[in-house]
């Protein structure tokens, strides 16, 4: 019963427990999505056609949208929907979204990925080297750079990429073209800029937060203690700082993944790029409810999903959290 | 422990020391010693008077459209002209109001509600506390660009919405921040001294528990204000928040995006103005916060 499998695996009964609530907070946002693009906002039908839509043409978007039916019932038979996975019709396209949002999905995981696999390597690098020289030339130089990088919004490095190298050099493309059905793969130059502009602001987060990391091991205690024992420094910083340094690092993984989920949405609009963001963009634009109302929820989804990944890995990879479970 | 010594402890530690008018002066810019500081306080000093002055020294209206578009500087606009012909140098010069203003706002209304939620939350030893927290938590499950383009599909590009949206981003962090040093201060004994003097909670609030985590807010300001205007800038880009014809910066980008190849400095004086005004900021933000001894690696986020 209760006091089973579960209470004798405090492990596997976190793990239950984070699930249950990740699945509890996503009900919550799937509540407050749908509220706040369908019902708050008074009648969606005029809302998307503008005041001087003709009657006839609110009665019948009404009817598209099921306005005529209560706010709860809308919500249920939305929500029933998406567990089924019918994400409903796109209003501009006229097409299932889930057919809007197939190829997209893929284009933004191919960029995102690309972009991480570079980013967190280089950003680490820079950070543990930030944090090991401390207040000297190579920390000012890299501290002071990331200050500037995580302080320039996307849309402002990616134009200037984009006049650099799209208008001045002509050496890239400034305008990510991928043919539809085609992987973004089989077009990399459409996916330097875009990915370098993701770069700048986020190998500035991680390197940030492994310097903070590695200045806090290195003034602990056991560091001091491996010090007083005389163990030469270069052992001291990859054997006993790092080391220490995984839960950090597994916590910047996550923190740069759950970024880059807002981070392609500004990315993908300047350059065009057809991905999930630039296609939430559009809908948002066009106040095509159906396509925001599914691609939110997607993105939350995913968001808290790689907060509860994260913890779940910390936990795993440090034994001395698991005591207060 | 001696007589002194208790009773400077039943003394909130903000009404504690000795300085005066004139230190505290001197002091007040005691954290712009290092060169970024520096570098940031000049940089937001020099953008705000923009900000501020701009509009006296535009010599034509943002808005009117005056010349033949997309033409370089002449004697007439000293930047050329836009993609309608509207004069550059003049939307440049009236093109930071909106970020500032709405940043600024947006950040203050993230404030108010969120030491409301705070204070009442750390004050609670009922259920309101617990009840209170979660429905942050579930606030800080959305990814902030995406609940602000979620408003934006209700509401359409309306700024009062953005500045709601940006808000509720902040909401949170600050809740937790008022919460958590609440409930420290009040275990203090200086906080038990007022209460057995006969103090309302609400003076108790205001004269012995805000000038003590005073200074936690003031660091954790100014890296809110430049995740604000970050926020502000992006949504003002995608369309979802100024309208045209306003000049804004933001908004100046993505509008003359199609001449980037014919006039690029319709693109490049805007984007090098939001970037040195977002750098300014976030340089002269961070000084602040270390030199109150918080990261603000941690404070930062978007």
């Amino acid at each position: 019963m209760g006091t089973g499998i579960l209470a004798r695996h405090p492990l596997a009964f976190y793990v239950v427990r984070r699930v249950l609530a990740g699945v509890l907070i996503l009900l919550v946002v799937s509540v407050i999505v749908f509220a706040a693009t369908q019902v708050l906002p008074g009648n969606a039908a005029v809302q998307i056609l503008g005041r001087n839509a003709t009657p006839q043409a609110v009665v019948q978007l009404s009817k598209e949208l099921g306005l005529q039916r209560s706010a709860v019932s809308q919500y249920l038979g939305w929500l029933t929907g998406l567990m089924r996975g019918q994400l409903g019709t796109s209003l501009a396209a006229k097409q299932p979204v889930s057919q809007f949002i197939g190829d997209r999905v893929r284009n933004s995981l191919v960029l995102a990925g690309v972009a991480v696999l570079l980013m967190v390597p280089i950003g680490m690098a820079l950070g543990v080297a930030a944090g090991v020289r401390r207040d000297r030339l190579t920390d000012h130089a890299i501290t002071g750079f990331t200050l500037g990088a995580i302080a320039l919004p996307e849309f402002v490095s990616g134009a200037l990429l984009a006049l650099c190298f799209g208008v001045w050099l002509k050496v890239l493309p400034s305008v990510s073209l991928v043919t539809p059905g085609t992987s973004p793969l089989a077009h990399p130059s459409a996916l330097v800029l875009p990915v370098a502009t993701l770069m700048l602001s986020g190998t500035a987060y991680i390197v940030r937060m492994m310097r903070a990391g590695v200045i806090e091991a290195l003034g602990s205690e056991y560091v001091e203690a491996a010090r007083l024992n005389g163990i030469g420094p270069q052992r001291i910083i990859w054997k006993h700082a790092l080391r220490n340094a995984l839960a950090p690092t597994v916590q910047v993984l996550a923190l740069t993944v759950q970024w880059l989920v807002g981070g392609v949405v500004v990315t993908e609009t300047i350059f065009s790029y057809p991905g999930l963001g630039q296609g939430l963009v559009q809908a948002v634009q066009l106040r095509d409810l159906p396509v925001v109302q599914a691609v939110a929820i997607l993105l939350a989804a995913a968001y808290i999903a790689i907060n509860i990944l994260a913890d779940v890995a910390v936990v795993l990879l440090i034994p001395k959290l698991r005591a207060p479970l | 422990m001696s007589q002194a010594a208790s009773r400077v402890s039943r003394t909130s530690p903000a009404k504690r020391g000795s300085h005066g008018r004139v230190a505290r002066t001197l002091n007040a810019f005691g954290w712009a010693r290092t060169v970024p500081a520096r570098l940031g306080l000049a940089g937001t000093v020099l953008m705000l008077s923009i900000v501020v002055l701009g509009p006296v020294f535009a010599p034509h209206s943002p808005t009117a459209i005056l010349g033949v578009p997309l033409t370089g500087p002449s004697a007439r606009f000293p930047l050329g002209t836009d993609f309608l012909g509207r004069d550059l140098l003049s939307r440049v010069l009236y093109g930071g109001r909106t970020v500032v203003l709405l940043a600024g706002v947006a950040t203050i209304v993230g404030y108010l509600a969120g030491a409301t939620v705070g204070l009442a939350a750390g004050n609670s030893r009922t259920v309101v506390d617990a009840v209170l927290m979660r429905a942050m938590d579930v606030l800080l499950a959305f990814p902030p660009v995406l609940l602000l383009l979620v408003l934006a599909a209700g509401y359409g590009a309306n700024p009062v919405a953005l500045i709601a949206g940006i808000a509720l981003i902040h909401m949170p962090g600050i809740a937790r921040i008022l919460r958590a040093a609440t409930q420290d201060a009040s275990v203090h004994a200086y906080v038990e001294a007022a209460a057995a003097r006969g103090e309302r909670i609400p003076g108790i609030l205001a004269r012995e528990i805000l000038p003590n985590i005073w200074p936690t807010i003031a660091a954790d300001a100014g890296p809110r204000f430049t995740v604000s205007i970050l926020l502000v800038a992006a949504i003002n880009f995608l369309g979802l928040g100024i309208r045209p014809p306003t000049a804004d910066w933001a908004l100046m980008i993505s509008e003359n995006r199609i001449a980037l190849s014919i006039q690029p400095l319709t693109i490049a004086v805007p984007a090098a103005l939001i970037a040195v005004l977002t750098i300014s900021v976030n340089l002269m933000a961070d000084a602040f916060a270390r030199s109150r001894g918080i990261s603000s690696a941690k404070l930062v986020r978007r």
